[in-house]
């Protein structure tokens, strides 16, 4: 299957600035091709993508995808809210990994306030930064096999990504769309019971996965099905503006973690997994490394968790304990103009991007002083590298073109916002 | 020579001239600097193909509407990074809400199709020589770019909301 893949691309000449709209033209009024409607709602694609495509028998010829089908306009509600009324709509974007979203977006109003929160909360956002990029590593692999055929791996793992969920749910309540975190470091501390269920987790979970890493890396049907299908140079793939670990597997080391270090990266000691020729195999095992690095990364995280406040001393933008807010006038005010969204933020302009499940995600903030952000632009990585997937597939086949879809990990809700 | 903002500002101006490259600041370590609609492209080409630049990863871009800025109404913001020096920066330039047309980008970057479809979509700019410049997260029928200040997100005339306290 991978060669044939190659010798069709090769004829299909694109002029790289023009892309598949070109094709798409070419292939017109072809009445010999067949036209196939995959999506917006097919079982295959999980998620509401669509793509209409050309078919000459299993060979797809060309691709429109469709977006916006779940475009909730997250970026217009945000200049309406007050601060800390946007987190909730950033869970929703990418729903695999929500805290970093959460966190990310923290980050930012966090430069732009001028806040340095402490120690322990920036290792505790790590610990749970790095759980949602397992969650989100391990969803996206295990898709992976689903639609090379490979059910009950998915199902299996599926457990750890519940057991992960336990342990958001005893930091922040939530177990999907989270909330995690507060504006100036975490709403609560690190019960004891949270740090076990992590450690239980760090116990349990590299037998699981490697089990499942068994059963798929050196798997003779899983390789040919993956293997040199759909691939990306680097070079195209840095025009295409891709990120993460898609960018990784196709041989460029960039990763924001290390790259511009926030919340104490630079404390800790991971490795940046990179592949080589970018294609589905690579996207595999990048995202593969990355789970065993995140795990290391969390195991040092726990271990030397410092000492002090879980958040920063920034009463007017930190929601005081309640007990205080039932006994002191002071913490009545903050927590009323809080609530309220009477606090003013400072002008400015900031940009602050983490390293996403799937990518670089920036949040680019302009405030003009008051109770909302002016403008509030997320950088999604998937929507920007979602757009060279017509590419990607273009003379492969339609099976490989699903796998293709799963194994760039497109969320639907970062896509649209 | 190394990359700081004030080098590299110097070089663009050296390059591009002051009245091109207007009003640096820095507001986050990004430095930030207007442009003009005709200076944009063969700039971001200059970051590009200088050597000792090397900017060939377009971070993102969008739109931003100033409605109380005559003459000055829209605002496109290009960002960009170096991966080999890990340096940012970031290009603004305004538009006229009566003329509010941007060369393409995608000419250079792939990714700047559907970033500019985007914005196209979500503030009516006009980004010549496209290859297919619709929208792109709206509806096609949608008669209006909805991230426009002036089409607020709640309905004004709602009278369930009034809030005499705090007149929102």
């Amino acid at each position: 299957m991978a060669t044939e893949t190659k010798d069709i691309k090769a004829t299909t000449a694109l002029e790289d600035h023009k892309g598949y709209r070109e094709l798409v033209l070419q292939h017109e009024n072809d009445s010999t091709l067949t036209t196939l409607n995959l999506g917006p709602t097919h079982p295959a694609t999980h998620g509401i993508f669509q793509n209409i495509l050309k078919m000459d028998g299993e060979i797809i010829k060309s691709a429109v995808p469709t977006i916006g089908y779940i475009h909730r306009a997250f970026e217009k509600i945000a200049e309406r809210r007050p601060f800390y009324q946007i987190t909730p709509l950033t869970d929703r974007m990418n729903y695999c990994s929500a805290p970093i979203n959460n966190m990310g977006y923290h980050m930012t109003v966090e430069k732009l306030l001028g806040i340095t929160i402490p120690k322990r909360a920036q290792y505790i956002r790590v610990i749970m930064m790095e759980l949602a990029r397992i969650s989100d590593h391990l969803i996206c692999n295990s898709v992976i096999g689903v639609d090379s055929g490979a059910l009950t791996g998915f199902l299996y793992v599926m457990q750890e990504r519940e057991k992960i969920y336990d342990i958001y749910e005893e930091v922040c309540g939530a177990r999907l769309t989270t909330n995690m975190g507060r504006i100036g470091g975490m709403e609560r501390d690190l019960s004891p019971k949270a740090i076990h269920l992590i450690e239980e987790f760090l116990v349990r979970f590299p037998k699981v996965w490697g089990e499942f890493e068994n059963m798929l890396t050196r798997n003779r049907i899983f390789i040919d099905r993956t293997e040199g299908v759909s691939p990306i140079s680097a070079e195209r793939a840095l025009n295409y503006g891709f990120t993460g670990p898609n960018l990784r597997a196709a041989g460029v080391d960039y990763d924001v973690r290390v790259m511009n270090p926030y919340s104490s990266y630079e404390d800790f000691d991971f490795e940046i997994p990179v592949g080589t020729n970018g294609d589905i195999y690579d996207r595999f095992m990048v995202r593969n490394e990355e789970i065993w690095q995140s795990l290391k990364i969390i195991k040092q995280a726990v271990t030397n968790l410092p000492e002090g406040s879980y958040h920063a001393d920034a009463p007017h933008y930190y929601l005081p304990p309640k007990q205080a807010v039932y006994t002191s006038m002071e913490a009545l005010i903050y927590h009323f103009k809080i609530v309220m969204g009477e606090t003013d933020a400072p002008k400015g302009e900031v940009y602050h991007s983490v390293e996403g499940g799937n990518g670089e995600l920036g949040f680019y903030l302009i405030s003009d002083g008051g109770r909302s952000p002016y403008r509030l632009h997320f950088r999604r990585p998937c929507f920007i590298y979602y757009q060279a997937y017509s590419e990607l597939i273009v003379g492969s086949q339609l099976s490989d073109a699903i796998l293709t879809l799963s194994s760039l990990n497109v969320i639907a809700g970062e896509l649209d916002s | 020579m190394e990359l700081t903002n004030e080098n590299v500002l110097g070089l663009l101006i050296d390059n591009f001239g002051e009245d091109h490259i207007r009003d640096a600041y820095d507001p986050d370590g990004i430095m930030t600097f207007f442009t003009d609609r005709d200076t944009i492209v063969p700039l971001i080409q200059y970051l590009y193909d200088e050597e000792s630049l090397q900017i060939r990863f377009l971070t993102t871009m969008c739109g931003i509407h100033y409605p109380d800025q005559k003459e000055k109404e829209l605002c496109v913001m290009y960002q960009l990074h170096s991966l080999r020096h890990n340096y940012r920066v970031r290009i603004k330039v305004y538009l006229s809400a009566a003329d509010p047309v941007m060369p393409t980008l995608t000419h250079l970057y792939a990714t700047a199709n559907w970033m500019e479809r985007e914005t196209f979509d979500f503030y009516g700019i006009i980004f010549n020589g496209h290859p297919n410049l619709t929208r792109i997260l709206n509806v096609e029928d949608m008669e209006y770019h909805p991230m426009l200040k002036q089409y607020p997100l709640e309905d004004q005339t709602r009278e369930d909301k009034i809030d005499t306290f705090f007149g929102r």
